[in-house]
């Protein structure tokens, strides 16, 4: 009896895990097929990567585009790890009762509907003429209550005997910062990283509405365009598609751990 | 005295300093764009050429069936995927708090992947498998068990249990991380207590796992509604909001009238409102809720 219910645990396990991946093998597959060869449903790898490639290079603007989200993706990065952090360690090590309220009003930013903020950010970014550019894309994703309440989080399990006696030897707080917290919480930052860099590589509705000129477009804007066509080529889409998710894979795969750990900071 | 009394101040400021600018970007990128929009939910014109206009934008909601279509659809979406993705989640995630398990990390890794995914390259993944002559077709057909092939994205009910299959496939594995955390606080000599005592594996889940997972539960919910309630990648390039606006969602109506159609600002930001009142809403109804059981 419990053998069988064993085995039903590894069967069930195994099913969901090869429905999990088995659209990246499709994915995989088809970007080295034709679309003719798709459609009849192969499994089996082709030989129409190059080709594929080659169309697609042909018809889109894929290294500005793979240019345009790294770049965004990355100054988002590095520009919210920065104004979070600090802020995160403020709220915690600097706490009193008008910082402890203040927070909680910063996390109700999270309950904001991105849907309800859209048309009022786009004017901004219309009036402040920062259309397709890098800083509109940022802008509204610098300071996210998420963030700093993960930053916060993670400060309390900083010990404060550091801070005391760095203080003693006179070192300045942005020193402190900067010297003692920064290099001990990598952990906490290689988490806020991942989370961010994988979200602004992957955000589709921002980008849509205020990167208008071909020059400016991301990758989640070009694969969504190729479908718009009549006919749609399945095996270049899926290649676009692949180069697309490729970096944050990878990412994941790396920093898979970090990642699950940033997450679940707001449940501790 | 007076001496630490001065430092306690310097260090005040300084503590204000650093959560000054995260702050002042959320009131900028955040506070003022929800009164911002509040205030033109309260104009009408076309474009930027607004006027007050009262309750008009509100009044026209109540007579409009695209926005009644639209908020049918994410409630449909909210019924069925929200419980049917969180219930897989908690059953994964109970059975990977095995420690004897084996290919433990295998399975975690392998369920969470697909959070590596865009929400746009997911859905066109999709769109490809589910294709009139896609992957999905072919398969049921040759298993005989389809006659002839899906029209997936072409009918209302299809087009919608493909969204809510597909939001599933995306998902599942972010909440299961979130159970497997709080499964990790659960002290596993209440589970052993339990088995002494004869319960079944059921009888445990039902239990021991659930209420003490509820906060996090709750959470999961909670978050989930949101996201569903927001939808928009998917139903725009999985389904463009077809067939016949079956599966249109609130956040994609208001991008077309934004910025598809002759821009409608006043009226689109009184649809957003009632996004942002159903998300209220239905986190103080889950709160409450969850705090009575």
């Amino acid at each position: 009896m419990s053998r069988i219910i064993r085995a039903t645990k590894y069967l069930f396990l195994s099913v969901i895990a090869f429905l999990s991946l088995f659209p990246f093998f499709w994915m995989l597959n088809s970007a080295t097929n034709s679309s003719v060869d798709i459609l009849t449903g192969t499994l089996l790898p082709g030989n129409h990567l190059g080709e594929n490639y080659q169309t697609l290079l042909a018809n889109t603007n894929l290294i500005q585009a793979l240019w345009n989200s790294f770049r965004n993706a990355v100054v988002a990065t590095i520009a919210s790890l920065i104004v979070c952090s600090i802020a995160g360690y403020g709220f915690e090590i600097y706490h009193d009762r008008v910082k402890d309220r203040l927070m909680v009003i910063l996390l109700l930013s999270m309950m904001v509907p991105f849907a309800v903020i859209m048309i009022p950010l786009f004017m901004m970014i219309g009036k402040a003429n920062l259309m397709n550019t890098t800083t509109a894309f940022i802008l509204p994703t610098i300071s996210t209550a998420f963030l700093i309440f993960l930053f916060r989080q993670s400060t309390r399990g900083f010990p404060s005997e550091i801070i005391e006696a760095a203080r003693i030897e006179g070192m300045g707080e942005l020193g402190i910062f900067i010297k003692m917290y920064m290099p001990i919480m990598r952990s906490t930052y290689a988490a806020a990283a991942v989370i961010t860099f994988m979200s602004a590589w992957n955000s589709y509705l921002w980008p849509l509405i205020i990167m208008q000129k071909e020059a400016s477009k991301t990758m989640p804007l070009l694969i969504a365009n190729l479908i718009s066509g009549y006919v749609i080529d399945y095996g270049v889409l899926m290649l676009a598609v692949t180069i697309s998710i490729l970096p944050t894979v990878i990412i994941f795969l790396i920093l898979q751990k970090n990642f699950a750990e940033g997450i679940i900071t707001s449940i501790k | 005295m007076l001496k630490v009394l001065k430092l306690k101040r310097k260090q005040n400021i300084i503590g204000w300093g650093f959560i000054l600018p995260a702050t002042i970007l959320i009131f900028i990128f955040y506070f003022y764009p929800i009164i911002r929009a509040l205030l033109i939910s309260f104009q009408s014109g076309v474009g930027i050429n607004l006027s007050y206009a009262g309750l008009i934008n509100y009044r026209r909601l109540f007579v409009d069936s695209l926005f009644k279509g639209s908020l049918s659809n994410v409630f449909i979406f909210l019924i069925l995927q929200v419980p049917l993705m969180l219930f897989l989640a908690l059953i994964i995630a109970s059975l990977l708090n095995d420690h004897k398990l084996k290919f433990r990390g295998f399975f975690r890794i392998a369920i969470f992947l697909p959070c590596a995914t865009s929400l746009v390259a997911y859905a066109l993944i999709f769109r490809s498998i589910f294709a009139l002559d896609g992957f999905a077709n072919i398969l049921l057909m040759n298993l005989n068990l389809i006659s002839s092939p899906i029209n997936w994205i072409g009918q209302p009910w299809t087009a919608r249990i493909l969204i809510v299959l597909a939001l599933t496939w995306r998902w599942t594995g972010y909440n299961m991380i979130f159970y497997l955390a709080g499964l990790q606080n659960i002290n596993p000599t209440i589970y052993e207590a339990a088995k002494i005592d004869g319960a079944n594996a059921w009888t445990r889940f039902t239990k021991i796992t659930i209420p003490l997972l509820k906060p996090i539960i709750l959470l999961t919910t909670i978050m989930s509604t949101n996201g569903t309630l927001q939808i928009f990648d998917e139903t725009q390039i999985l389904t463009n909001g077809g067939p016949a606006n079956a599966t249109l969602s609130l956040s994609q109506y208001i991008y077309r009238l934004s910025f598809e159609y002759s821009p409608r600002f006043g009226y689109a930001a009184a649809i957003s409102y009632v996004i942002f009142l159903l998300v209220a809403i239905l986190a103080f109804i889950q709160m409450k809720v969850g705090d009575r059981r």
